[in-house]
């Protein structure tokens, strides 16, 4: 089956001709029609991907199909953000991202599913149901980037796109096995991005190995006229950083004592110690407590929401605000409430000091070390059903990216443990400075290649 | 309607005033800012001014320095460091739910307006973009609301001022003076009747003699001529003062202006104004400039009307009364000065242009418009014995006249001197024409 290649394999096979553009999207809408009833990974799939691929055979990346998550804009697709608010919306427009990546010989598998307008982390608030995790489809995928981390992992799709605001490309990644990469805030275009909070939003990549999310990352990125948050910073190639020794690098090894967490903490200590041998130190160092991320983050991102929102009225296209879920309604009224004359100033403007503080404390860390590495996730991938009652589920789970994703850091999560029993994962989340995702991707392929988690390189290994 | 006794009460006022700006793109986008020449709506649109899922601003640049110049030309402040806000409200026009606005950090701040009543202070000048229109229309017997997207994020500069106006008649001079400075900085056309300059006025009343600002204040919104404002301001001094005399205060509220009744009415009580949940704008990034950059803007300012009627003065001895009128606009001022540089007697050139005895167009060549002006008092050479024989022709045949002369009534001298020249169909030196005159009644 072609849909269980890396895109660095795929890529590979088209450029020595070994299999054509045909094949592959014959095998992966076959593996979409076989598996999406089941795992509700696809709102809409794209039945002229093959067509559209063989325009662009010639670009770097050969017409290879790739998953969107369904709140980027695509010309011509139906775009909801998996709220039936926008059920009828086709934009006239494709986002930069998607734009450059179609330049660059990508073509749209399909659209996968999302929390609703990317609120929440386990595609439960999804108004198109929600995803199962193709690794045990008793749990959830994680979210909100949930159905793109779920088409990887369900070999669904080569390699996929996520957005994450505060642990949604991340969080999905470590809970379905897979590599999920967050840039830098300003990396890559938020234009025709579905806003959710505008200060942390950032697309990334979503892929098998580290090698692939690097591959990805370099046709993603740039400098954007129509969006004024990227920087005008050059955009290296960032497969260089494949395959490049980590020797004398210094690594943080932060939220080690934090209390609940002993029993994944524990994998992931014996785990760092893959770095010492590949010649990297790994010290225990204290970082500002990611609890008070949750407030800063609930805060900033609420207050956005119920700005960012208020523009579907259902006057100029799709429908009214009567088709808001339950979950965007909870954040409209907490940020409008937030943001208020009186209550900003306890709340918004609070959160964006100790938001600084937060910088503060990263510059500091980074003064001593290369990167700092933490779980992704407190835990596995909770049961369906989870986050009922839950209003606060996602600010938990992703507690721990929080501090980094309201600091714009670029960060990776790559599979560090799996449990035999459940065949669920944990996942590593290495974080480094700004604009520095070279670094994260030379220590994540380091340990990727240095270990078994990973699926696909340990397949690779094994000669299939 | 008792009529304002300014012996009790003096009129408080301060002004808002949008003008849009007349970049070539939208403030937030790089759609055709164009909005009174498009020929079609919503076609200068794309997903960001149409408020679209995944639509992002960027900030006009060109627009920022021109806030910024138009700062500097009313003398004000500048904030190097500087940020757009989120002001959240719903209305159809609005297609994100926000304008994107500025807030407690507005580009210019602290400025002043010279006008003949005293100095207005100017308190800020920000930046903000328009919002589209929305027509209410009655089609195929169907009562319909029409959306234009067309002016939807197009720049809009608001200019606020203290509450330094205290007559009808300064309200006027300063609105007059801020379009004609704006208009010298070509930065706006400031068309009111297409709503590319819209008045606000925040009005109140307080007794003669007490200095503390009023505790209420009535704010006259989105008029559009200068006629209509001083009609509206003095409506308001009216009504106030009726509501003041009973021992009253006049309710707290926004106003609209009905030009066809002559009378404001009641359009939002303050106690209802939104709460318009301002926040930084995420999307946009702070705007730094270093004092450099805004000398720089500085250097490009254009002469003002003020300093150019003073230069006019010394250069050319163009009396303030003349030139208060002919630095009006900026291009015909600029022009008139070419004339008055080739012109032997500047100022008479002033005097026949305000007194209108002269018809010109701007552009004219100068040498054409200086030799009207001569024209004015130029006469022609007459042959004495010429002058004579139709003079002793127009006695003749007005001996009547004559002889009312000779009985001492000089005042038909002028009559004579009509009479002549029409007889002569030249343009004689009237004092020599007169003095031959009265050598021959006399005789």
């Amino acid at each position: 089956m072609l849909a269980k290649k890396t895109l660095t394999q795929v890529l590979d096979l088209l450029e020595k001709k070994e299999i054509t553009l045909e094949e592959l999207h014959k095998d992966l809408h076959a593996a979409v029609a076989e598996k999406n009833e089941t795992l509700n990974v696809y709102l809409t799939v794209n039945t002229a991907s093959a067509e559209e691929a063989a325009q662009r055979s010639e670009a770097a990346l050969r017409g290879i199909p790739i998953a969107v998550k369904d709140n980027y804009c695509t010309k011509g697709i139906r775009t909801t953000a998996s709220s039936t608010v926008l059920d009828t919306f086709v934009p006239p427009y494709d986002s930069t991202v998607i734009a450059n990546l179609k330049k660059a010989g990508a073509s749209i598998l399909g659209k996968t599913n999302l929390d609703a307008w990317a609120h929440g982390s386990s595609t439960e608030t999804s108004q198109y149901g929600r995803t199962l995790n193709p690794r045990n489809t008793n749990h959830l995928p994680g979210g909100s980037s949930g159905g793109s981390a779920a088409a990887v992992a369900a070999d669904m799709a080569i390699a996929a796109l996520g957005t994450e605001t505060a642990g949604s490309i991340r969080q999905p990644a470590a809970w379905c096995g897979i590599v999920g990469l967050k840039p830098t805030y300003g990396r890559c275009s938020r234009y025709g991005v579905v806003a959710m909070a505008s200060s942390t939003d950032s697309p990334g990549p979503m892929t098998k190995t580290v090698e692939d999310a690097a591959l990805l990352l370099n046709h993603m990125a740039g400098h954007d006229k129509y969006d004024g948050t990227t920087a005008d910073v050059s955009v290296p190639d960032f497969t260089q950083a494949i395959g490049k020794s980590i020797k004398g690098l210094k690594i943080g090894y932060v939220y080690h004592s934090i209390e609940g967490l002993e029993e994944s903490n524990a994998h992931l200590a014996k785990e760092l110690e893959v770095f010492k041998k590949l010649g990297a130190t790994v010290e225990k160092v204290e970082a500002m407590d990611p609890h008070y991320a949750i407030s800063v983050y609930t805060v900033v991102q609420r207050g956005e929401v119920s700005s960012n929102l208020g523009r579907y009225d259902g006057i100029r296209y799709g429908n009214d605000r009567s088709f808001f879920g339950a979950e965007a309604k909870r954040r409209i009224m907490l940020g409008t409430y937030t943001l208020s004359k009186g209550y900003s100033d306890q709340y918004y403007n609070t959160a964006q000091k100790v938001r600084s503080l937060y910088i503060q404390d990263y510059n500091k860390l980074f003064e001593t070390y290369d990167v700092l590495i933490s779980l992704t996730s407190p835990g596995y991938a909770k049961k369906i059903g989870a986050t009922e009652g839950e209003a606060m589920f996602g600010e938990l789970e992703d507690m721990l990216l929080e501090p980094s994703s309201i600091s714009g850091l670029p960060g990776i999560s790559v599979p560090c443990y799996r449990d035999p029993e459940t065949n669920l994962f944990l996942g590593m989340n290495i974080v480094a400075p700004m604009w520095k995702e070279e670094t994260v991707i030379q220590v994540a392929d380091a340990y990727e290649k240095a270990t078994n988690w990973n699926t696909w390189r340990a397949a690779e290994k094994a000669g299939e | 309607m008792t009529t304002p006794d300014s012996k009790n009460y003096e009129l408080v006022c301060g002004m808002e005033v949008h003008a849009e700006l007349k970049t070539n793109s939208k403030m937030f986008c790089g759609c055709k800012n164009d909005p009174f020449g498009a020929p079609e709506p919503n076609i200068y649109t794309c997903p960001t001014c149409m408020g679209m899922p995944g639509g992002l601003p960027v900030a006009n640049k060109k627009a920022i320095e021109w806030t910024i110049k138009l700062g500097l030309a009313l003398g004000c402040k500048i904030n190097l460091f500087s940020k757009f806000d989120r002001k959240n409200y719903f209305y159809p026009d609005l297609p994100k739910a926000y304008q994107i606005s500025q807030f407690d950090i507005p580009f210019c701040y602290e400025g002043t307006i010279e006008t003949s009543e005293g100095p207005i202070r100017i308190t800020r000048i920000h930046l903000e973009e328009d919002t589209g229109k929305l027509q209410h229309k009655n089609i195929d017997g169907k009562k319909v609301s029409l959306l234009d997207y067309n002016r939807s994020s197009v720049p809009l500069i608001e200019i606020v001022t203290e509450p330094d106006i205290h007559s009808t008649s300064q309200a006027k001079e300063y609105a007059k003076k801020l379009r004609q400075i704006i208009r010298y900085l070509d930065i706006a056309d400031c068309d009111m009747d297409q709503g590319g300059m819209r008045l606000e006025a925040n009005i109140s009343l307080r007794e003669v003699g007490t200095t503390e600002l009023p505790n209420y204040k009535v704010e006259v919104k989105n008029i559009n001529s200068f006629r209509f404002m001083e009609q509206a301001i003095a409506f308001e001094m009216d009504r106030h003062q009726e509501i003041l005399e009973a021992g009253e205060t006049p309710p707290q509220e926004t106003r609209g202006w009905n030009p066809t009744k002559n009378e404001t009415f009641a359009q939002r009580m303050k106690e209802e104004a939104a709460d318009y949940r301002y926040f930084p704008d995420p999307d946009l990034a702070p705007v730094r400039f270093t004092q450099k950059q805004v000398d720089a803007i500085g250097k490009q300012l254009p002469e003002l009307p003020n300093a150019k009627q003073a230069r006019w003065l010394t250069k050319f001895g163009i009396e303030t009364k003349y030139s208060d009128l002919l630095t009006s606009e900026r291009t015909y001022a600029e022009w008139l000065e070419t004339v008055f540089a080739q012109a032997e007697k500047p100022n008479d050139i002033a005097n026949a242009l305000v007194n209108k005895k002269i018809t010109i167009s701007e552009g004219e060549a100068p040498a054409a418009v200086i030799k009207k002006v001569a024209a004015l008092t130029q006469t022609d050479d007459v042959d004495s014995s010429e002058l004579l024989a139709v003079i002793q022709e127009v006695m003749k045949a007005n001996n009547d006249a004559v002889a009312k002369f000779r009985a001492g009534d000089t005042k038909v001298i002028g009559f004579f001197i009509g009479q002549v020249m029409r007889a002569l169909g030249k343009k004689v030196d009237a004092a020599e024409l007169r003095n031959a005159l009265m050598t021959e009644l006399k005789k």
